[in-house]
């Protein structure tokens, strides 16, 4: 059975846009290579950090939705953002049901028109 | 007399009215998933130290509870939140 994963992780900000577009093209490649069903493939924007990190005190966030029943996957992707050093920090979550729900309704910006 | 005398012994009413009763918010609400990717919204369930405030402040039911904190640990990783701030 398909599980759902969510990838988040933030790049360096010290990269120039074209090093940031760079890095987020790697992953996508890593993701199409693998032949698996992106759900959904998004920028958070730059962000300031709540503490430094490496001592970097904001960055840019990138998120990825997608579906494998392939959990060594998630590990290769794992240790391959550990490996990179313009990756700051990352982080992979599986989706519930409820979670998947509430994606569906943020991809189509519901949740943003609220906060307008 | 010995009427009176009770009378005047007995404490006063309390005004309930004042104290409201604490709801889950996410239940009354329909909220069913708490996104670790908004800070603004989980800053409502920490305090000025960044601690996760407890049941009995926000009036979280114990489900949702272990969501909030489960959201405000990831956020705190992705440094969206801080793990502490200090006070000086």
């Amino acid at each position: 059975m398909n599980k759902n994963y969510e990838t988040v992780f933030i790049i360096n900000p010290v990269l120039s846009e074209k090093q940031v577009e760079d890095t987020v093209k790697k992953y996508q490649k890593v993701l199409v290579s693998n032949k698996i069903k992106t759900i959904c493939d998004e920028s958070l924007g730059f962000k300031e950090l709540a503490y430094p990190i490496s001592n970097k005190n904001s960055g840019f966030f990138h998120l990825f939705q997608y579906e494998t029943e392939k959990i060594d996957f998630v590990k290769n992707l794992e240790t391959e953002l550990k490996r990179d050093r313009s990756i700051l920090r990352y982080i992979t979550v599986s989706l519930c049901k409820d979670a998947l729900e509430y994606n569906a309704r943020r991809a189509k910006g519901e949740f943003n028109k609220k906060k307008k | 007399m010995r009427r009176q005398f009770n009378s005047a012994l007995q404490n006063e009413s309390i005004d309930r009215s004042s104290k409201k009763k604490k709801f889950c918010r996410f239940k009354k609400s329909g909220i069913k998933y708490i996104d670790y990717k908004d800070p603004s919204f989980l800053k409502q369930f920490i305090n000025d130290q960044g601690k996760i405030l407890p049941r009995r402040i926000t009036g979280t039911s114990s489900k949702y509870q272990k969501k909030v904190a489960q959201a405000v640990k990831r956020a705190r990783h992705l440094a969206l939140l801080p793990y502490t701030t200090d006070s000086n």
